[in-house]
């Protein structure tokens, strides 16, 4: 575990969104310090995914503010909201990688597009991401060719290019095979320890347990319990989030990581 | 005989008017893709009210028989004081036309691609131009590219009917020489050989383009 900074990178105030008639999230806050790994956990369906699309405003909030290193982002001035963007990373549960595009052009192409690298520079940056997630000799292989560990790798490659100051990691390794689950959370390890910034929805017990800062535990669309993975997950603590995650590991048994 | 009539008469004359297919045929169907490229987007991610004028536009045009198209483009305008030569009143009917049918293609294509591309691009920070330039309509090509073929493959063979406004084509040629020398049979089984190899020819170059633009796996996940 690293030190945080005292100042708020990413501060996440009151949070609410409806939708189709059902209160997804109501009045959800929290903050990120540099460095810090905090981590959603609840059952599906609580809004863990919704916050997550909200921060980066992919699902507009109906209520609530976001700020990153004190700026109120709005989300109706767009230049704002792209920068916004480009410095908050995304990962997506099912990878989302530019199906017709290679390994190193699904990380290459925002270098390029969105932030003007010449073709040269942006193509070095995304070979050394992609040797950063350990899939330096994929570079040339299409979505397809590539399993899903892989897939979730190039991804989080992707997303490491644009220099992001926070990452948001929406259940990264659930739809991966169990045996490729570990792959993708030693490169997310890897991140905690060089201090990236991140929140992460995930079910993985022992990796919150070594890893987490804080445990954010959600349901019906509010964080109903938060605290150091100490106080929630010691046996006899008798917390909501402790009886979640027996449940869990009775269900699972998880790759050692 | 037989053959000097074929060899110095009709070859020659299809041959002219051949050319004069590949004058229609060429910008009629690259301007009309680009038309419908650009039609197929904005009614799939346009603003509202572009929307609805693509969609009207769209409704009308595959709405309506191209030779009523091409009558009013032709007949109807002078009406309104806008003279069109032959040439560009079948040019323009053509593109309107095939670039309606164009844009319905990108459209089912656009709508096939997974929500969660977009998603991306946007978490990246591209503009919603942006992504649709460089990710989502590239692939909605890929996916469109037999759609779009097959209405090229049609126009080639409804450019026919520019002879009806004047504008003497392959058909147009043909038909003049069929009644000049009654001889039918000959003369309209060469235009349908004509038509079969540019058709043929296009197919191939289609096929050749789709594999060109061929991407492992994409499409079939």
């Amino acid at each position: 575990m690293t030190n945080p900074e005292p100042r708020p990178v990413l501060q996440v105030r009151n949070i609410s969104k409806k939708l189709g008639g059902k209160q997804i999230l109501q009045g959800v806050s929290f903050e990120l310090r540099k460095r810090e790994l905090k981590v959603l956990i609840g059952p599906s369906g609580g809004g863990k995914s919704t916050l997550l699309q909200c921060i980066n405003f992919l699902i507009p909030p109906d209520e609530g503010e976001i700020f990153l290193k004190g700026q109120e982002i709005h989300i109706h001035r767009k230049r704002d909201l792209y920068a916004y963007r480009q410095k908050v990373g995304m990962i997506f549960q099912d990878f989302n990688l530019f199906d017709h595009l290679n390994a190193l052009d699904n990380v290459s192409i925002a270098l390029r597009k969105v932030k003007k690298m010449t073709k040269t520079a942006a193509r070095d940056r995304a070979v050394v991401e992609l040797e950063r997630v350990g899939i330096g000799d994929k570079a040339e292989l299409y979505p397809s060719q590539l399993s899903g560990g892989q897939k979730q790798r190039v991804s989080i490659a992707r997303a490491l290019a644009m220099d992001p100051e926070v990452m948001l990691l929406d259940e990264p390794t659930s739809a991966l095979d169990p045996e490729l689950i570990g792959e993708v959370l030693t490169v997310i390890r890897n991140l905690a320890q060089d201090g990236m910034t991140m929140i992460m929805a995930t079910h993985q017990i022992g990796f919150i347990r070594a890893l987490a800062d804080e445990i954010l535990f959600m349901q019906e669309g509010k964080i109903i319990e938060q605290g150091t993975p100490f106080d929630l997950l010691m046996p006899g603590k008798n917390s909501r989030t402790q009886a979640f995650c027996s449940k869990l590991q009775e269900l699972s048994e998880e790759p050692d990581i | 005989m037989e053959w000097d009539f074929i060899v110095k008469e009709l070859i020659p004359a299809l041959n002219r008017g051949v050319a004069n297919t590949f004058l229609l045929i060429i910008p009629s169907a690259s301007i009309g893709l680009c038309v419908g490229v650009l039609v197929g987007t904005v009614r799939t991610f346009g603003h509202p009210l572009l929307k609805r004028i693509g969609d009207g536009y769209a409704a009308l045009f595959r709405g309506t028989p191209l030779v009523i198209q091409l009558f009013v483009l032709y007949f109807g305008l002078p009406n309104l004081g806008i003279y069109l030569e032959p040439y560009v009143a079948a040019v323009v009917g053509f593109i309107l036309c095939t670039g309606a049918y164009q844009s319905e293609y990108v459209r089912g294509a656009l709508l096939s691609i997974r929500r969660g591309q977009m998603l991306a691009t946007q978490a990246l920070g591209f503009s919603t131009f942006q992504s649709l330039v460089w990710i989502i309509v590239p692939q909605a090509l890929r996916r469109a590219l037999p759609g779009c073929g097959n209405e090229i493959i049609y126009l080639i063979k409804y450019s026919s009917l520019a002879y009806i406004i004047t504008f003497i084509e392959l058909t147009g040629e043909g038909k003049i020489l069929a009644t000049r020398h009654f001889r039918f049979t000959e003369v309209f089984l060469s235009i349908g050989i004509y038509y079969l190899i540019m058709v043929t020819a296009a197919d191939f170059g289609l096929k050749k383009l789709e594999k060109k633009l061929y991407i492992p796996g994409f499409g079939r996940g």
